[in-house]
C-alpha cells in the first residue's frame, strides 16, 4: 500500500458526495447532458469523474468489477481503502468500471430480473472523449433529442430492447460525466 | 429564511453516508426505469411512518448545502407537518428554505403539485403512503409484483370500468393511476386528479418516496405520463367550479373553507404561494380586502 | 382551523412546551429517575428493547420516561435512535445452551436434567391488588440457595437424541437483515423470525392465540422456556479471536408441535421457535407458535386460510412503529383529497338528480 492509496478520497464526504450525487442524478435523469464532477484524485488510469462516481455510489455492499487497465494494484488498493467494495467477476457486479473495450462483452453484466429490473449493473465507462456529437438519443429525460459520443450503437439498442431490464451506463472522461439509462433509444446519426 | 442553525450532533442531512448511498442508488435505478417501484431499506426516521418518512429520506439523499428547500402539505407552506419537515432539514442540513415555488431548488410535497410551472433546475419529491397502484385491487405484494412484470393491468381497467357502469363516470378523484412511458402503471401519490397533467413532460425531476412501504420511484424530466381512461370516457382534470375568493384565480385548485355554521363558505387557492404572489401583484377576489395605499 | 393559518411554527413550539409540562406532571410529586424505571419497570423496558431491536436498558428506560409510558412511542424513539448508530461488528450467534438460567421450565416433562426452575414469575401469584405496595417499604430479601454449576441442556436436544423431533441443523449462511434490506417475500424463516421478534407483542399474541383456537392449529406444547443471561462474543480482527463484550438477557421458547410422517416416513414432532430480548416470556411463547404456523409449506401442511399461516399478512402488519405511524397519519390534513371527493360526490348527485327529474 503506497501513500497514494490513502489519499484521493473526499475531504468532506457528506458534502462532496451530496454535490456529486446531484450531478450524477442530473446526468442519469437527462441522458446525454454532460456534467462535471470534482473532489477525488484516484490513481491512474481512473479519471477523476470515475473516482468520484465510485466514492459516491459504491461501498462494501456493492460488488464491483474492475475491467482491463482499471484492474491494477493501485486501483484495487485505492478501492479497498476508500470504498471497501468486494471485487467480483463481471456477472456478479452491481457496478463495473473500465473502458468500453475492456468491458466487452457487455452481455456479461446483470440486467435485472423481470420482476426486479432494478437488480442490474451500472457500468462506469471510461472514455477518451465525451462530447455532444454522435448517435441520437431520445426517450425519458430528453425533451426532443440529443447527441452523445457513444462508442457504438448496437449494444445500446440491444440493451434498450430488454426494457424494463437492462444495464445503465455512466460515461466518464476527465472531470466530465454523462448518463445513459436503459430507457434511452439510441440511433446512429 | 432560515429556521434554525444546523445541529452539529448529526451528519449532514441526518442520515449516515452508507444509508444515503443506498437511497441514491435506488433513486438512480428508479430514474432508469421510470414508474417502477424500487425496493429500498427504508430507515426509521425521527418522524412517524405515514408522515413523510419516504419523502424525507429521498430529500435527505438529494440535498446539497446550496439548495433552497420548500416544503408543502396540501399545497400550503404553513401546514404543521410542512413546518415540521422544513425545520428538520434547516436543523440537520442547514439549508436555506423558501416558500416561493420559483425560487426553490428542491420541493418536498404532500398531496399537491405547485401551480407555478416547475423548471429544469428543480427536483420535486413526493411523500407517498401506498406506492402500489394495484394494492386496493390485490392486497398481496407477491401478486402485484407479478402483474407489473407481465404488464397485466386488466384489473385496473375493470375497476375503472365498474365505476362507469355504476356512476356513469370514473369515480376516482385523487391518487388517480397513470401509465408511465407506455410501460408501468404508477400511483402519483394522493394528489387530486386535477394535478395529473402536470406530471407529464415536466422539465423538473420528480422523485417519489414511500418509507413504510420501502419503495422509491421516479419520473425523469420530459417523461410521458398518461392518466388511465377510456376512449368514450376520457380523463378530465376537475376542480371546484369557482374562482379563488382571495386572488380571483380561475384555474387553480381550490380549498373549500367553511366560514360559519349557516352554510357560508369561501373558496381559496390550495397553493398558498401561488395565491399570495397573485395578491401581491394586485389580483383580487370576491372577499379580498380592498387595495389600500400601503402594503396589504 | 389548525392549518392554513400563519403561526404553525409557534403552535408547534407551544404544543411541545405543554407536552413537556404534562410529562412532568405535578411538580410536588418527586420526579422519576431513569434508573428507577430501568429497575422497577423492567418488563416494560424489556418490551421496548425487544420491539425497538436495541438492547440497552438505560436508553429504553429513558425512552419510556420521555414517552410518558406510551410503550409504542418509546419503541419508536429507540428505533429512531438506533438508525443513527454505525454497525461496528456482528456478534457470534449466542449460545442459549450455555445460558445462566434464572427461569427454566418444561411442560413436556415432569422433571429433567437441570431441573424445573420457576424463577421470578407471576405464574402462581394470586392477582390480588397488593395494597402494601401503595405504601413505600422495603422488601425482605428472597431466600437464596447455592447454584450448581451443572449444565442445563436444551430439552429439544434430549428429544432429538431419539430422533423424535425434527432435526434443527446449524446453518452458517448469512441471514438477511431486516433492518438493512427491504422486506422481500416470500421470506426465509430467518427473516420471518426477525420480523416476529421485533413485532408488536399484542399482535403476535393475538396471532398465536388464533392458532390455539383453530385458525391454523399446530398442537403446541412448551417443550422448554428458558430465561437468563448469555454472553455476546465478537471477533476482534486485530486479536484473531473472539472476546466477550457483555451479556444480554434473553427469553427463549421452543415448542413441540404436532407430528408429521407417514407409513414409510417415521413420525416426528415438529418445532416452533421464539427468542426475545429480556424477560419477555409471553412474547417468546407467542413467537414460537406463530413461527410454527408460518412453516406450513415447508412441512407439507395445508394452507387453511388462517391469518397466522399467511406470511405476507403477518409480516406486513406486525410492526407497531409502521402500523401506528400509518394509522395516526390520517389525522394529518387531507383536505385537498377530501375536496376532490366532495366535488365528485356533488357531481354524481347532480347527475343522478337530473336523471331522476328527467324521468319524472
Amino acid at each position: 500500500m503506497n501513500t497514494h492509496t490513502l489519499s484521493g478520497g473526499f475531504a468532506d464526504a457528506p458534502i462532496q458526495s451530496a454535490q456529486a450525487f446531484r450531478a450524477i442524478l442530473d446526468a442519469m435523469a437527462r441522458p446525454g447532458k454532460i456534467m462535471a464532477l470534482h473532489g477525488a484524485a484516484p490513481p491512474a488510469p481512473l479519471s477523476m469523474a470515475a473516482g468520484v462516481a465510485l466514492l459516491t455510489l459504491t461501498d462494501a455492499t456493492t460488488p464491483l468489477h474492475l475491467a482491463g487497465a482499471a484492474d491494477c494494484a493501485p486501483v484495487r488498493d485505492w478501492v479497498a481503502f476508500h470504498i471497501g467494495a468486494r471485487l467480483v467477476k463481471a456477472g456478479d457486479a452491481a457496478f463495473a468500471l473500465g473502458t468500453w473495450a475492456a468491458l466487452q462483452p457487455v452481455t456479461r453484466f446483470a440486467t435485472g430480473l423481470p420482476d426486479y429490473p432494478d437488480r442490474s449493473a451500472t457500468l462506469i465507462v471510461e472514455m477518451d472523449r465525451l462530447t455532444n456529437h454522435g448517435p441520437t438519443l431520445t426517450g425519458p429525460g430528453i425533451e426532443t433529442a440529443t447527441w452523445l459520443s457513444l462508442p457504438e450503437t448496437a449494444a445500446f439498442r440491444a440493451n434498450r430492447a430488454l426494457f424494463p431490464m437492462g444495464f445503465d451506463c455512466l460515461f466518464t472522461c476527465g472531470s466530465r460525466i454523462a448518463g445513459l439509462p436503459r430507457s434511452t433509444k439510441v440511433e446512429a446519426l | 429564511m432560515n429556521d434554525a442553525t444546523p445541529e452539529p450532533a448529526y451528519n449532514f442531512a441526518y442520515l449516515d453516508e452508507q444509508t444515503k448511498r443506498m437511497i441514491r442508488r435506488a433513486i438512480l435505478k428508479g430514474i432508469a426505469v421510470p414508474g417502477y417501484q424500487v425496493p429500498f431499506a427504508s430507515r426509521e426516521m425521527p418522524m412517524p411512518y405515514g408522515w413523510g418518512t419516504g419523502g424525507v429520506q429521498v430529500t435527505a439523499a438529494c440535498l446539497v448545502p446550496e439548495d433552497r428547500l420548500k416544503v408543502i402539505d396540501q399545497g400550503a407552506d404553513d401546514t404543521t407537518n410542512a413546518v415540521s419537515i422544513r425545520r428538520f432539514f434547516a436543523r440537520t442540513a442547514g439549508v436555506a428554505t423558501t416558500t416561493r415555488t420559483a425560487d426553490a431548488t428542491l420541493i418536498q410535497t404532500r398531496h399537491r403539485i405547485p401551480e407555478t410551472p416547475l423548471h429544469a433546475g428543480q427536483i420535486l419529491v413526493y411523500q407517498v403512503p401506498i406506492p402500489e397502484p394495484l394494492r386496493f385491487l390485490e392486497p398481496r405484494e407477491t401478486e402485484t409484483r407479478k402483474m407489473h412484470e407481465l404488464e397485466e393491468y386488466g384489473l385496473m381497467h375493470v375497476k375503472l370500468y365498474e365505476d362507469i357502469a355504476r356512476h356513469g363516470q370514473i369515480a376516482t378523484s385523487y391518487a388517480y393511476p397513470v401509465k408511465v412511458s407506455g410501460r408501468y402503471v404508477m400511483d402519483p401519490s394522493p394528489i387530486p386528479k386535477f394535478d395529473n397533467p402536470k406530471l407529464s413532460d415536466s422539465p423538473a425531476i420528480q422523485l417519489f418516496g414511500a418509507g413504510r412501504e420501502q419503495r422509491i420511484y421516479a419520473l425523469p424530466p420530459y417523461t410521458k405520463v398518461v392518466s388511465l381512461d377510456f376512449d368514450d370516457h376520457p380523463f378530465t382534470a376537475s376542480k371546484a367550479a369557482h374562482v379563488c375568493d382571495l386572488c380571483g384565480a380561475r384555474a387553480s385548485y381550490l380549498d373549500e373553507v367553511i366560514t360559519d355554521d349557516l352554510g357560508g363558505r369561501m373558496f381559496v387557492c390550495s397553493d398558498t404561494d401561488f395565491c399570495t404572489d397573485r395578491q401581491a401583484h394586485g389580483k383580487r377576489g370576491r372577499l379580498s380586502a380592498p387595495i389600500s395605499g400601503g402594503a396589504a | 382551523m389548525y392549518v392554513a393559518v400563519k403561526g404553525g411554527e409557534r403552535a408547534i413550539d407551544n404544543a411541545h412546551a405543554w407536552l413537556a409540562e404534562e410529562r412532568r406532571g405535578d411538580p410536588s410529586v418527586p420526579e422519576l429517575s431513569v434508573a428507577q424505571i430501568r429497575e422497577q419497570m423492567r418488563l416494560a423496558v424489556n418490551r421496548v428493547m425487544a420491539e425497538g431491536s436495541l438492547f440497552d436498558p438505560d436508553l429504553a428506560a429513558l425512552a419510556i420516561k420521555q414517552s410518558r409510558g406510551d410503550l409504542i412511542e418509546a419503541v419508536f424513539l429507540l428505533r429512531a435512535y438506533r438508525t443513527t448508530l454505525p454497525r461496528l461488528a456482528s456478534s457470534h450467534p449466542v449460545d442459549t445452551g450455555a445460558m445462566a438460567v434464572d427461569r427454566r421450565i418444561s411442560a413436556t416433562f415432569k422433571d429433567l436434567p437441570g431441573g424445573q426452575v420457576l424463577g421470578p414469575t407471576f405464574d402462581y401469584t394470586h392477582r390480588l391488588l397488593d395494597f402494601k405496595l401503595a405504601a413505600e417499604g422495603t422488601v425482605p430479601p428472597a431466600p437464596q440457595t447455592a447454584t450448581t454449576a451443572a449444565p442445563v441442556p436444551h430439552v429439544m436436544d434430549i428429544l432429538n437424541r431419539d430422533g423424535l423431533i425434527e432435526a434443527a441443523t446449524p446453518d452458517n449462511t448469512l441471514p438477511p437483515d431486516l433492518t438493512r434490506e427491504p422486506m422481500e417475500l416470500p421470506a426465509a424463516r430467518a427473516l420471518r423470525l426477525q420480523a416476529i421478534t421485533r413485532g408488536d407483542e399484542g399482535f403476535i399474541l393475538s396471532m398465536a392465540y388464533s392458532t390455539q383456537r383453530g385458525y391454523g392449529r399446530t398442537h403446541a406444547f412448551v417443550g422448554e422456556l428458558r430465561i437468563g443471561h448469555v454472553a455476546v462474543e465478537v471477533d476482534i480482527p486485530e486479536l484473531g479471536f473472539a472476546v466477550e463484550i457483555g451479556e444480554i438477557e434473553l427469553s427463549e421458547c421452543e415448542t413441540v408441535n404436532q407430528f408429521s410422517g407417514s407409513r414409510t416416513q417415521p413420525a416426528q414432532f415438529t418445532r416452533g421457535y421464539g427468542l426475545v430480548f429480556g424477560q419477555s416470556e409471553r412474547k417468546a411463547i407467542a413467537m414460537s407458535l406463530v413461527d410454527r404456523a408460518l412453516r406450513w409449506q415447508e412441512l407439507g401442511e395445508d394452507f387453511t386460510g388462517a391469518p397466522a399461516q399467511d406470511e405476507e399478512f403477518v409480516l406486513m402488519h406486525a410492526d407497531n412503529v409502521q402500523a401506528t405511524g400509518f394509522l395516526e397519519h390520517i389525522k394529518l390534513p387531507h383536505y385537498v383529497d377530501f375536496q376532490a371527493e366532495l366535488e365528485l360526490v356533488r357531481r354524481l348527485r347532480a347527475d343522478a338528480i337530473a336523471l331522476q327529474e328527467a324521468a319524472e
